[in-house]
């Protein structure tokens, strides 16, 4: 199980462009094909990493391999998050300034880019809306998208720290739910 | 530039002497420890931490130059991998080599290990309790808030064309319909704007393969990093 999750993790590594919530649909679709967690505990999972500080992407994999298999499977999921890029971005590094400017990076970024944005949208979408407990017009539904618009105001309008805003949706949520 | 690059070689080649061993062991741990302290003050993702990687490095220590900083800091952002752990590796590589990058992806990594797995057993513990059940609802809503924010940011800077509009939408409704696995997505954009640029300049047509840098608004601080969200 522990190789499994290294293994799982190298090749989410890998592809991983875009990094952070890019990343949240693909380790949700190797969670849920693997039997690993219920769709409940992958929600669990990443608000608490989204609520933990650090990149998200790894504090996703650690979580993971923490649920899974304990301590061994949070070191073997981490380990195989990083290892890709510690071994890409030493293979640009001596590649540095050839690739950076180069007609064919920017031909491959330009069909990336609008891929990513994609699926970070559909990353906010799932996550957010598609639980069992969410319906259409449930008070949790309300409930939630009343947070997501005052925490999205405070983020935007009033810049907030990230970690004010989730300390207050965690005491709006103790008067809501 | 290239007076970074000697500086790399030099430490390098003069490993044996005990001064260099020191000096370099010195800046070794000096990577592990800059990179510990940023990991665990930063929330909201990898993004969060770019203006403390560049005050500590460019601006406090000085190691690398400002442009070369930013130069390191939009390649961590096009490369696969949290940005985070991208520009940890690259800053480290630069200053110390291969164990330079390990020492600072370890100091980046390991305090947000911990809280990482502090916070999920101190939350096993609690998940009955149904005010942390509450609370955590509200917090459900403020991560839907900051994928929101990382999809809008990424969205300024990857969608200026027909092109990119369309592909965005359509990727956004496959997965939405089908369960097709996402890393499948990854790949076919790394085609897609291959084929696209290739059918377009067959038809004769003007080609951008960017958001042209004038339409960019730097007024606001987000806009000085256009690329940290790939």
């Amino acid at each position: 199980m522990i190789w499994n999750l290294f293994i799982t993790f190298v090749k989410i590594g890998l592809l991983s462009f875009g990094g952070g919530y890019a990343i949240i649909p693909m380790i949700q679709h190797e969670a849920m094909t693997g039997g690993w967690l219920s769709e409940m505990e992958f929600q669990e999972v990443v608000s608490i990493a989204g609520m933990s500080p650090g990149p998200v992407a790894t504090n996703s994999a650690t979580l993971i391999g923490y649920r899974v298999a304990g301590m061994g499977g949070a070191i073997a999921s981490t380990l195989g998050m990083i290892l890709p890029s510690l071994i890409l971005i030493i293979v640009i590094s001596i590649f540095f300034y050839r690739v950076r400017n180069s007609k064919w990076m920017k031909t491959v970024f330009y069909g990336l880019r609008p891929v990513i944005t994609g699926l970070i949208a559909y990353a906010a979408i799932h996550f957010g809306f598609m639980g069992k407990d969410y319906s259409f017009l449930s008070w949790q539904t309300l409930g939630t998208l009343i947070i997501v618009f005052v925490a999205l105001y405070g983020l935007v309008k009033n810049k907030l720290h990230p970690l004010t805003i989730i300390v207050a949706s965690g005491i709006l949520g103790v008067v809501f739910f | 530039m290239i007076t970074n690059v000697n500086v790399k070689t030099n430490v390098k080649t003069n490993v044996k002497t005990p001064a260099k061993t020191n000096a370099r062991v010195r800046l070794l741990f000096q990577l592990f420890w800059v990179f510990l302290r940023i990991g665990p003050v930063t929330f909201g993702g990898g993004y969060a931490m770019i203006p403390m990687i560049e005050r500590e490095i460019s601006t406090k220590r000085q190691w690398l130059g400002e442009e070369e900083m930013d130069e390191i800091l939009s390649l961590a952002g096009s490369a696969p991998g949290g940005v985070g752990v991208n520009a940890a590796a690259f800053i480290g590589y630069r200053l110390g080599g291969v164990l330079g990058a390990i020492s600072a992806i370890a100091g980046i990594t390991i305090p947000t290990f911990i809280i990482v797995c502090l916070l999920s057993s101190v939350y096993a513990q609690l998940a009955d309790e149904p005010k942390v059940a509450a609370a955590m609802k509200g917090i459900h809503g403020a991560v839907i808030a900051l994928i929101l924010i990382a999809a809008y940011r990424m969205a300024k800077n990857a969608i200026f064309d027909k092109t990119t509009a369309v592909t965005a939408m359509i990727v956004l409704v496959v997965l939405l319909i089908s369960g097709m696995n996402p890393i499948y997505m990854i790949a076919i954009g790394l085609i897609i704007g291959f084929v696209f640029l290739q059918v377009k300049q067959l038809f004769g047509l003007q080609v951008k393969t960017e958001k042209e840098k004038e339409c960019l608004d730097y007024s606001d601080e987000e806009s000085n990093y256009p690329e940290y969200y790939i």
